[in-house]
């Protein structure tokens, strides 16, 4: 048998025996990029600098579980809003809570002035308890995702369908959270947050220590994501990516595959949200509806979603350029916006990430007739 | 150790009112290595899909003990069947050894599955042997020849520890040197195994089947030995009258190579 095998395959062009270098490059990476978040910052940027990094490290959280999602699953999530919205209102509830105890109130501001009842609505309640809101920031968008991604995976929506399922969610519950103005704030959501479990978030001091939080937060997220996407559980997520249909022949079930992949992102953007409560001080609809949903994967689509650093520094890049473009042309950013989206997915499906491969694979096939831009 | 048969009973296979596979019974026996034949149309593959649960089908289809008709894909394959397709189908962006570790672990346990494989599982080890691509363990199986990806595939089956495989033309593309050494090997994993091969090219199926069934029209229309089928008067009318050289829709493919 081995004496028919031809080795006509292209050399790959990584070396077949990993060197020391490349062992250490991950390891390395992580090393780098901690030093980075949670000293060089801090200390070169000023308190509104920090405090925008620091939201802006809350998409790149959200473009780590939609790298894994849909870089690694296939599975277009155009819906993250929804999970990061659940994250941010469970805080901010635990959070408004808290700022009317500590005046001596029993309701929430908005509710004073907007409520149609002097008591707590029932399902606010449970959510005076801090290990409670915290615990349910990640639990509750995890197991509306579990419970979405069940029917959805087993029925075999795909592609498309799924992307547009998952903004029409996001959507209704935007649309929701508006017409609930007496319990939720309505269009204005949850705003003028002041405190964060004791701490006053006016004071310069905190808010730093929020940013170092959120900065240690995206480090583990991106640990948990990098295991995962070098375990088996990995591989078969490429696998059924790739083939779902195959996958099946051997004997797996590619629904539950792609149900852990999407309540791992959704999780993700859960966590994302809470910590966005206290760096920004607000959560409302506009924050989580269709437009922002489709932010959440436009930095992962720029960056590279197949890669776990290109989704997490194009979050941030992308990030970046809305809030320094938007002020000076509001109007052009949604269409540029659109523009980067267009051209990441149709031209650059590996993103930025991939663009050192894709001009290498040009200079060795320069007859290569494949147009990529 | 001889694997597993397979008893089909009057399997019905309707699409749109077109009945692809009509009442068709099959035996095979453990062990066997047999060749399904037939011109194109004849509802070879809608066959094999409806065995594995690809497409919906009435009548019945036995295999270790349980009916499989009606069950999902995935719980047919893990009762020990698996098949390959006309065009190889691996994934293309893993590596020839992930494609092996992926096909044999459908029973593993969350814990593996979180964790790195740590090192080659032995039955992955000797599947790459067999199939001869020890050598490209770490390559990407999309840069592969269109032969090892087929050969790949066929690991992939060894690995899942199938008692049953069902092989959509196993050989198309491939050279007359990858057809012999195919062929062998799949004698040699009948040895232990059951295998169906659906196939095209008359020289290959004469030189190693060991037994043949010919449907045409979605009937079974003959079955036995080669030189039973090739002396059978229906199949001969059914390959237009060319008496013992049924060489149908794909003359090019016993010369070409991929």
């Amino acid at each position: 048998m081995t004496t028919t095998v031809t080795p006509t395959a292209p050399a790959p062009a990584q070396p077949s025996a990993p060197s020391v270098l490349t062992r250490l490059r991950v390891p390395g990476g992580f090393l780098l990029g901690a030093v980075l978040l949670l000293g060089v910052a801090p200390l070169v940027l000023p308190d509104f600098r920090l405090s925008l990094l620091a939201k802006y490290l809350c998409y790149a959280i959200v473009a780590v579980g939609v790298s894994l999602a849909w870089g690694r699953g296939g599975l277009m999530v155009l819906g993250q809003g929804v999970f990061f919205g659940l994250g941010g209102y469970a805080m901010a509830m635990h959070l408004k809570l808290a700022d009317a105890a500590a005046t001596g109130q029993t309701l929430p501001d908005f509710m004073q002035l907007y409520g149609t009842s002097d008591t707590l609505p029932w399902w606010w309640k449970p959510f005076g308890n801090p290990l409670f809101a915290i615990a349910m920031t990640v639990l509750l968008p995890m197991a509306v995702a579990a419970v979405l991604g069940f029917f959805v995976f087993r029925r075999r929506v795909k592609g498309a369908y799924f992307a547009i399922l998952s903004q029409a969610l996001a959507a209704a519950l935007a649309i929701w959270l508006v017409g609930q103005q007496a319990t939720t704030g309505g269009t204005n959501g949850l705003t003028d947050i002041q405190g964060f479990f004791g701490y006053d978030l006016n004071d310069p001091v905190n808010q730093r220590t929020v940013y170092v939080i959120i900065a240690a937060a995206l480090l583990l997220v991106m640990a948990l994501a990098r295991q995962l996407f070098v375990s088996r559980f990995g591989e078969l997520l490429v696998a059924v990516r790739d083939s779902e249909e195959r996958v099946r022949f051997l004997g797996y079930n590619p629904a539950n595959v792609k149900l852990v992949a999407y309540v791992v992102a959704a999780g993700m953007a859960g966590l994302a949200g809470a910590l966005f409560v206290p760096a920004v001080g607000i959560i409302s609809p506009a924050l989580i509806g269709i437009v922002p949903s489709i932010g959440f994967v436009i930095g992962a689509a720029v960056g590279g979603r197949a890669s776990l650093v290109g989704a997490v520094l194009g979050a941030i890049a992308v990030a970046w350029a809305q809030s320094t473009l938007s002020d000076a042309f509001p109007a052009a950013w949604t269409y540029l916006q659109g523009l980067l989206f267009v051209l990441a997915v149709g031209f650059l499906p590996g993103g930025l990430a991939s663009l050192a491969t894709v001009v290498r694979n040009r200079r060795t096939r320069p007859t290569g007739s494949g147009e990529t831009a | 150790m001889n694997g597993e048969g397979l008893t089909v009973r009057d399997l019905r296979v309707t699409f749109d009112g077109f009945t692809a596979v009509d009442g068709v019974d099959l035996d095979i026996h453990p062990g066997d290595l047999r060749f399904l034949i037939g011109p194109n149309g004849a509802g070879k593959t809608t066959l094999v899909d409806a065995v594995t649960g690809l497409v919906k089908a009435t009548g019945s289809a036995r295999f270790a003990g349980q009916e499989l008709l009606g069950r999902p894909v995935q719980k047919i394959a893990r009762t020990g069947i698996g098949r390959t397709f006309q065009t190889a189908t691996v994934f293309e962006e893993l590596t020839v050894l992930q494609n092996l570790d992926i096909a044999a672990g459908a029973g593993r346990g969350v814990w593996t599955m979180l964790r790195r494989r740590k090192d080659v599982p032995e039955p992955v080890e000797k599947a790459l042997e067999t199939i001869g691509l020890s050598a490209l363990r770490d390559r990407p199986a999309g840069v592969l020849a269109h032969g090892q990806k087929q050969w790949l595939e066929i690991g992939m089956l060894l690995v899942q520890d199938v008692r049953l495989l069902l092989l959509d033309e196993p050989v198309a593309g491939m050279s007359h040197d990858e057809r012999q050494a195919t062929g062998e090997l799949l004698q040699r994993i009948s040895e232990e195994r059951t295998v169906v091969v659906i196939e095209h090219d008359m020289d290959f199926m004469r030189s190693f089947a060991r037994s043949v069934s010919v449907l045409h029209s979605g009937r079974m229309l003959s079955e036995g030995t080669v030189a039973e089928v090739q002396a059978d008067a229906r199949v001969q009318e059914v390959y237009l009258g060319r008496a013992t050289e049924p060489a149908p829709s794909a003359p090019v493919a016993s010369t070409q190579e991929a």
